[in-house]
């Protein structure tokens, strides 16, 4: 199919427009408004996606921070630094901060900043829902927080075990602040989720059928329909533990026939996907990455969709590979153990995949590039553990000791955090405007690396010699104390790799080299934008014809013309081919989502209080959601023509 | 202090999955052996094909992708994705039948323990036809060599894990479920076992002693652990006696033959007779034992154990009498 | 012009600085988990009257200040050796049969903190025992929180849940506060 011609016909009785004449109305119709107000209405993918991004990392900072004291405690043992009921806050705080609002979170904050850009779009499906799946985000981090600091943080863990997670033996309102974090980080998944899938399938550039999306797409695609099927069992399991705890419910007890392990299936069902949640957008990041920097395509694009594809199916099979040791026959087991280990076949076929595509390309060793080739050491040795944990008689041996610390944290920061880091380099530079220091980037490079690997690679044989996780200290008679200082002296040198990084950022906000629309040479659309783009995204709609679109049509990208520039005015594609097929008035900028957002964290907030908070916060939510739908402004006198239309 | 219990736990290999002294832990490091050797081997392969993809010379002028170069790239991932999956289907044969000699039910002549968790110490009972044989005993599993020991695990408060490494895996203790595993140790020696579910403030300090002797001597210990505690034989020890019935300690702890008879500490009938005080933390010595006594939450912070304040004299006369509980 | 906007927004400022502290403060008691701490000193206990005759003007009562009673930590362990300690075999799970119930409004010895601390240590007549020398301080005054719990005298965010057994009373939490009655001691007839 080709799509050279414009695509959408002039309306009749306007115009066609010259190409300054565009952009000046563009800008005219798409500018943010001014100060405070206007930022807090902000509905841009971009500026939204910014924040989205700078509050994940400064949560992943603070869960760093907590990691650091973690390792301060344990570096020799029986350390006096902080007592059981600190460490278990902490240990908590860091996990729940990890999960839930660094790792998803970024995941879809890249993705929210990203995907509209590849796809041609100028902005994402439902951007005000965008908003207020991001300022439902940061109130559900922040409470965390304030909580914490007031010394109500959660002490459970970030798995939140009943029957100790329960009303009895975790009295006050700690895990209900647990609860009630996991249930405002849903919702903004969930939102984020469902504007991704949409944005994906009726937003991209026409002729941008399915199997020319980038990878990255492809993969955001994938993890955004695991979150629509795996956020739901944490919401319903989070609300039985909060039912049980606030109303006296018994979903959890076993005296009135409640059952313990009810929570460990529901959570797990989710708590692994969660894992491919985190995981898979990293495989995209690594696909684009390898792509731009071998000055090639990825080898075998059908194998690397269906490898992303299958992950996301079988990730839903692996869930009780988690609770191997809590009495499972034999013969249930044996299914999950065949599950874990099939995962790693689609792993494997990326793997491969990339090593061919860099074998046959001709590699450039810039920092991102490096951030992809030291995720794939750490990833495989991430994965090795994971395939001998399937196994059920090793399993029993490793299950809860520092053995699994080592493995997940390979898994996590191999397999996630480095492809991020790698991709914060890649796309700096079209945030921004302004390039990363390549130097400082190496620095940051290897002592992450390095300091990785000293701090988790001793945890194996620290778990093999017996050490569980989640203890606050250990006897000096075990042995452990080597190890232990060890991996404290890890991170502290990949703490310093994280500082290098601040450095390197701060430096080039201010005084890095500017950068080119297309810095790296690289092929999808975002580089077709300026750097940074425009609130409008592109001038002109572009048209796709083929995957590399900007490595086929370096110099200038065919168009579509006659959208209208003096409305907000999207176009709206079909499903598989990418066809126009509508055009779309898109949304003002709003302040109703913030007062929703408001709403939704006073109901959340006041219910671990009061169940009036129930009442309270349904009446307010609606009020906001009444204003949010209250035809006004543009919008109205555009529905008025409308009307008057037809 | 520390000598003392490095004598009793030959540590660190009293606690590790690495040095088996039983059938399960043997199965499990003979897997964990083939599955790291193997990982190393894939590693380095791996590895060394992307340091080549990446690093090996290339001709100044090297064509775009061209199709029978992709073919050839497509047959040899093929081949790559084949090897992997078979040596992950080798793997999934043997983790299944490693997985059920495992799981393999005790014979019937195997030792009936029970093992119940609590916050944060282990209670342990031996059964008998007769209930007044049963023996309860706390922090401390005394097994014959060479003989199987079933494990029922019971919990009356929150998840705990029961894990000896050289011995076997662990197994959950669940509130509202019946568990069980079995082990056998087959060379005498102390090994230990820690709590390996996260279960609370304590969850650190909550260990158990595995201690293998010969069938006669455990035939011997059992025996001895049937008796009731002695009668004072000193105007001290009774003194001490008088102190434990008339403090806090009877109401948390049962010594047998005594009015003390209380379950929800652990049994103290023959405390001196074990290791360790405190679930695995401390060497039962004179001086640990008072220090326990006095301010318990120092040694533990959160543990259930209460301080208590008492008369120096009236001190001295417990750990007297603590110390004829054999 | 801008002087007066800008010291109302001060005085908001500081307002809400005081709600974070007052919040801050609360939530502090209500988490506070501080293992080796002593209570308020039993030497106080003394100062609590056994009788309502007194010589000379009547002085108000001493009051002492049980720290357990927001500390929503130190009430669940308060349950914990409310059953442990058998306390259930005579009040049972608060609705009473043997001994007196502990979740209605009647109070034959009082209500207060150090009245029921004064119950459990001294013991009363016709049934109650006296623990005293038995239970440390601190544990009796866990005790006297939770038992204040019962009928609602604390705070709803301060009182336990539900317990992972059978259910056989509705939960501290959603008790009703009880307006405690003083009732006099029975005459001797009607005790139990």
């Amino acid at each position: 199919m080709s799509l050279t011609v414009p695509a959408v016909p002039h309306e009749p009785g306007r115009a066609p427009e010259s190409a300054a004449e565009v952009v000046g109305r563009l800008e005219d119709t798409w500018r943010a408004r001014p100060g405070l107000r206007g930022w807090l209405s902000s509905v841009d993918h971009k500026s939204i996606g910014k924040r989205y991004i700078i509050t994940a990392f400064v949560f992943f900072l603070l869960g760093g921070i907590e990691a650091a004291v973690m390792r301060a405690q344990l570096a020799r043992p029986e350390n006096g630094l902080i007592g059981p009921d600190a460490y278990n806050q902490i240990f908590t705080m860091h996990g729940t901060t990890m999960m839930f609002l660094f790792a998803v979170p970024v995941m879809d904050a890249v993705g929210l900043y990203l995907v509209p850009l590849m796809i041609g779009g100028r902005n994402v499906a439902f951007p005000r829902l965008n908003a207020y799946g991001y300022w439902v985000y940061l109130f559900g981090g922040a409470f965390l927080y304030v909580m914490f600091f007031l010394n109500t943080g959660p002490d459970t863990g970030w798995f939140s075990y009943v029957p100790l997670a329960g009303p009895e033996f975790s009295p006050g309102k700690r895990v209900d602040v647990w609860a009630q974090t996991v249930t405002f980080t849903e919702i903004s998944a969930l939102v984020a989720s469902v504007e991704l899938i949409v944005t994906i399938f009726k937003t991209r550039a026409p002729g941008m059928t399915l199997n020319r999306m980038p990878l990255y797409v492809w993969s955001m695609l994938v993890q955004s329909f695991m979150v629509l099927f795996a956020m739901p069992w944490v919401a319903s399991a989070s609300m039985f533990l909060a039912m049980d705890r606030l109303v006296g419910t018994h979903f959890f007890n076993p005296a009135e026939g409640g059952d313990a392990l009810l929570w460990q299936h529901l959570f797990w069902f989710f708590g692994h996907p969660e894992v491919y949640i985190i995981f898979v957008p990293a495989l995209g990041f690594v696909s684009s990455i390898v792509a731009t920097f071998t000055r090639r395509p990825v080898f075998g694009y059908p194998a690397m969709v269906l490898s992303m594809v299958a992950t996301g199916f079988l990730a839903f099979g692996l869930w009780v590979h988690h609770m191997f040791v809590t009495g499972i026959p034999q013969l249930g087991a044996s299914f999950f153990t065949a599950a874990s280990m099939m995962i790693a076949i689609p792993s494997g076929v990326q793997i491969f995949c990339w090593i061919a595509t860099i074998w046959s390309g001709r590699p450039r060793f810039a920092v991102p590039f490096l951030f992809v080739l030291g995720f794939v050491a750490l990833f495989l040795i991430g994965g090795f553990t994971g395939v001998m944990i399937a196994s059920v008689p090793f399993d029993t041996q490793v299950h809860d000791t520092f053995f699994i610390v080592a493995h997940f944290h390979y898994v996590l920061i191999g397999g996630a955090v480095f492809p991020l880091f790698g991709a914060f380099y890649y796309w700096f530079p079209k945030v921004t405007g302004r390039m990363l220091d390549e130097r400082l980037g190496r620095w940051n490079f290897w002592l992450f690396f390095i300091g990785m690997n000293v701090t988790f690679f001793p945890m194996h044989e620290l778990g093999l010699l017996g050490m569980p996780r989640r203890v606050y200290t250990y006897l000096p008679e075990t042995g452990w104390g080597g190890l232990n200082l060890l991996a404290s002296i890890g991170a502290v040198t990949i703490a310093v790799s994280v500082v290098v990084f601040l450095v390197n950022v701060a430096r080039s906000l201010r005084v890095g080299e500017a950068a080119g629309a297309n810095p790296w040479g690289a092929d999808t659309l975002e580089w077709a934008a300026t750097s940074p783009p425009r609130p409008y995204n592109f001038a002109f709609t572009p048209v796709v014809e083929s995957r590399e679109p900007m490595w086929q049509h370096p110099a200038e990208l065919p168009a579509v013309e006659g959208l209208r520039t003096d409305v907000r005015e999207v176009l709206v594609t079909t499903l598989l081919d990418a066809e126009p097929d509508s055009r779309h008035r898109h949304p003002e900028p709003t302040i109703w989502p913030l007062i929703a957002a408001i709403a939704t964290a006073v109901l959340f907030i006041t219910l671990i209080f009061t169940p009036w908070g129930a009442v309270i916060g349904t009446v307010l939510l609606f009020l906001a959601f009444v204003g949010w739908a209250w035809p006004r402004g543009k919008d109205h006198q555009e529905q008025l023509m409308i009307e008057a239309e037809s | 202090m520390s000598a003392v219990l490095q004598a009793v736990l030959q540590f660190p290999g009293a606690h590790s999955a690495l040095k088996p002294a039983g059938p399960q832990a043997r199965i499990a490091e003979g897997l964990w052996n083939s599955m790291y050797a193997t990982a190393i081997v894939v590693f380095l392969l791996v590895m060394a094909a992307l340091l080549w993809a990446a690093f090996r010379r290339r001709r100044a002028e090297e064509p775009a992708p061209d199709p029978a170069r992709e073919r050839r790239m497509r047959r040899v991932v093929a081949a790559a994705v084949g090897i992997t999956t078979i040596v992950l289907f080798t793997f999934l044969v043997s983790d299944i039948s490693a997985g059920r000699a495992v799981t393999a039910t005790p014979g019937k002549d195997a030792i009936q323990i029970i093992v119940t968790g609590h916050q944060w110490w282990w209670e342990v009972q031996y059964r008998d036809s007769v209930p007044q044989r049963w023996v309860t005993t706390a922090n401390e599993i005394h097994v014959p060599v060479g003989r199987q020991v079933a494990v029922e695990l019971r919990s009356t408060d929150v998840i705990h894990s029961f894990w000896p490494p050289n011995l076997t895996g662990k197994r959950d203790l669940i509130p509202g479920n019946e568990n069980s595993l079995w082990f056998q140790a087959d060379s005498a020696g102390v090994y230990r076992a820690e709590c390996a579910e996260y279960c609370g403030h304590e969850h650190a300090k909550m260990a158990l002693l595995v201690v293998a002797q010969s069938p006669d001597s455990f035939a011997r210990w059992l025996t001895q652990q049937r008796d009731t505690a002695h009668t004072p034989a000193d105007s001290l020890t009774s003194r001490g006696q008088e102190v434990f019935l008339s403090s806090a300690c009877a109401m948390c702890h049962s010594i047998a033959g005594t009015p003390a008879g209380s379950r929800v500490g652990p049994d103290l009938t023959h405390l001196a007779g074990r290791a360790t005080i405190a679930a695995g933390t401390l060497p039962n010595t004179r001086g640990n034992l008072a220090g326990w006594i006095v301010d318990p939450q120092r040694i533990k912070p959160g543990a259930r154990m209460p301080p208590n304040q008492l008369d120096p004299a009236d001190l001295r006369a417990l750990l007297a009498y603590l110390e004829t509980l054999r | 012009m801008s002087s007066p906007s800008r010291s109302g927004c001060r005085r908001r400022r500081e307002l809400l600085a005081a709600v974070l502290l007052a919040a801050a403060l609360s939530a502090c008691q209500r988490e506070d988990r501080r293992f080796r701490t002593w209570p308020p000193a039993a030497s106080a206990i003394p100062a609590v009257r056994q009788s309502e005759l007194q010589p000379g003007p009547t002085t108000r009562d001493l009051t002492v200040r049980n720290e357990y009673g927001d500390n929503a930590w130190a009430v669940s362990e308060g349950k914990r050796l409310y059953n442990q300690f058998n306390c259930s075999g005579c009040h049972f799970q608060g609705g009473g049969g043997i001994g007196p119930p502990l979740m209605d409004s009647q109070w034959i010895y009082g209500s207060q903190p150090e009245n029921i601390f004064a119950t459990i240590v001294e013991g009363r007549p016709n049934g109650m025992p006296s623990f005293r020398g038995k239970l440390g301080n601190d544990q009796v005054w866990k005790l006297v929180a939770y038992v204040r719990s019962m009928s609602g005298l604390l705070a709803k965010d301060v009182a336990s849940g539900r317990n992972d057994d059978m259910q056989v009373r509705s939960q501290e939490q959603s008790t009703e506060k009880a307006r405690p009655v003083q009732s006099a001691v029975p005459p001797a007839s009607q005790r139990p």
